[in-house]
């Protein structure tokens, strides 16, 4: 069962925990390519954002569309790919283990071939049978990659994705972000990392107090954020 | 897709407590512990007191139950990796189903150990005289406590105090599962078993599972989805 879709929309979402508005009237549509950063200060509500792009969260009002489809659907689920800055990996289990676990739940074809090439795009085939305890930061942030991605998600979010990496892996990370989005996905991630996301985002919004304060695209587009950033903060 | 992700959870949770064995391991020796502590208070010149053993087998089960329960949505806190099972493309229910079974074999294995630990210490060893019902008694008895107990935890997850809180919310709603358990057990436990009462709590405990299990799987995706 797949629920393919070309683009994303936010429509007038708006997202409330308990008197606190923390989404509010946000809307946007991504398409296929696209790598939109989620820019803003602490508490501007990014992560919120995408817990409800995820479907982690309702939103309060508004919907989010997913082509035709809406995240009501759970075949939705299995297009979407998240990493978040906890990398949502067992540790008990092995870096194998943990990939055959989530390509089950997620209903991948070919569970071992696919395992396997993943292990081999993490650089972690010399480490696939060892418990992911022992790796360090920057080899559970390729393997959990990796496991966000085994099944070809159409939509992959990211919440601060080169929070804890030395310089190669950031680079790793950024090549293989921007290589995902030639590929014909929909990569939103929230950043607090100007410098690195300029390498691999093609659009960003500012987002300020739950609204978006600022959007922009194409050349020059970093500078905007860091005027609306600057303004904002 | 259901059944598909239902098996996975369980899988990796039995893997996972494998490896580890921190969950069975204490689960046990809590459920061993109170039944030998009972034993000292319950049992004078080799003679129980009458009924006991029935009462001291679902104690053991209840408290030990709430410990195995307390954990078992660690692993998922651990690492935020309840959002990778959220967001799997099946049924949300279906990461409750896996869970719950985890917890009902694991609920299952201390029986298996406590139940003639019950009998030897109690003087009841007559328990065995009707197997399969009694296995049924154990079985519904687990499965109503783990139903709920399963719920509330994942209700829980978030909760900074929810090491307090899951007792405090499970035992007002699963005191008939412990009440009907009891009564159940008993009945088998007589020098000559009472069948038909047995079979009266029994059908009473199958009529628990039911309604809970339904609300659980009704429930479980909207308060996991806010």
């Amino acid at each position: 069962m797949t629920a393919d879709f070309d683009s994303v929309s936010a429509v007038n979402v708006s997202r409330v925990f308990g008197r606190r508005r923390v989404l509010a009237e946000v809307s946007f549509t991504c398409r296929r390519g696209d790598v939109l950063g989620l820019l803003g200060p602490n508490g501007a509500g990014k992560s919120t954002l995408l817990a409800v792009l995820a479907t982690l969260l309702t939103p309060s009002s508004g919907q989010i569309r997913y082509g035709a489809r809406t995240a009501g659907d759970p075949a939705v689920r299995g297009r979407i790919g998240w990493l978040g800055h906890d990398l949502q990996l067992y540790p008990e289990l092995t870096g194998r283990e943990n990939l055959r676990f989530f390509a089950r739940l997620y209903g991948v074809p070919r569970v071992e071939q696919a395992v396997n090439s993943a292990l081999v795009r993490a650089r972690l085939e010399h480490a696939a049978d060892d418990p992911v305890a022992s790796y360090s930061r920057g080899m559970r942030q390729r393997l959990a990659l990796e496991r966000a991605l085994l099944h070809a998600p159409r939509l992959l979010l990211l919440d601060e994705p080169f929070t804890g990496l030395d310089g190669r892996s950031v680079r790793e990370l950024v090549d293989r972000l921007r290589a995902i989005g030639q590929d014909g996905a929909i990569v939103i991630m929230a950043t607090h990392d100007l410098d690195t996301a300029e390498a691999v985002l093609t659009r960003a919004l500012v987002l300020r107090a739950g609204r978006i304060a600022a959007e922009a695209a194409g050349g020059g587009w970093l500078d905007a954020c860091r005027d609306a950033l600057t303004h904002s903060s | 897709m259901f059944a598909r992700t239902a098996w996975a959870v369980f899988r990796k949770d039995v893997l996972i407590e494998l490896r580890s064995r921190e969950t069975i391991v204490t689960t046990l020796f809590f459920a061993l512990s109170a039944v030998l502590v009972f034993a000292f208070a319950f049992v004078r010149d080799g003679r129980a007191v009458a009924d006991v053993a029935a009462a001291i087998l679902w104690i053991a089960i209840a408290f030990s139950g709430t410990l195995a329960l307390g954990r078992v949505f660690e692993r998922e806190r651990h690492d935020d990796a309840m959002r990778a099972l959220l967001m799997a493309p099946a049924p949300r229910a279906a990461v409750y189903v896996g869970k719950l079974a985890g917890i009902v074999v694991l609920l299952a294995a201390a029986e298996a150990l406590l139940v003639p630990l019950v009998a030897l210490l109690f003087d009841a060893e007559v328990l065995f005289g009707r197997p399969w019902l009694l296995t049924a008694v154990l079985a519904a008895g687990t499965i109503g406590f783990a139903a709920v107990g399963t719920l509330f935890a994942a209700m829980l997850v978030r909760a900074r105090s929810r090491d307090v809180l899951l007792p405090v919310l499970l035992y007002p709603i699963t005191i008939p599962v412990i009440i009907a358990g009891v009564r159940a057990t008993a009945a088998l436990a007589r020098p000559v078993p009472d069948e038909p009462v047995a079979v009266f709590w029994l059908m009473l405990l199958v009529c628990f599972d039911a309604v809970f299990l339904v609300l659980a799987l009704w429930t479980f995706e909207p308060l996991m989805a806010d």
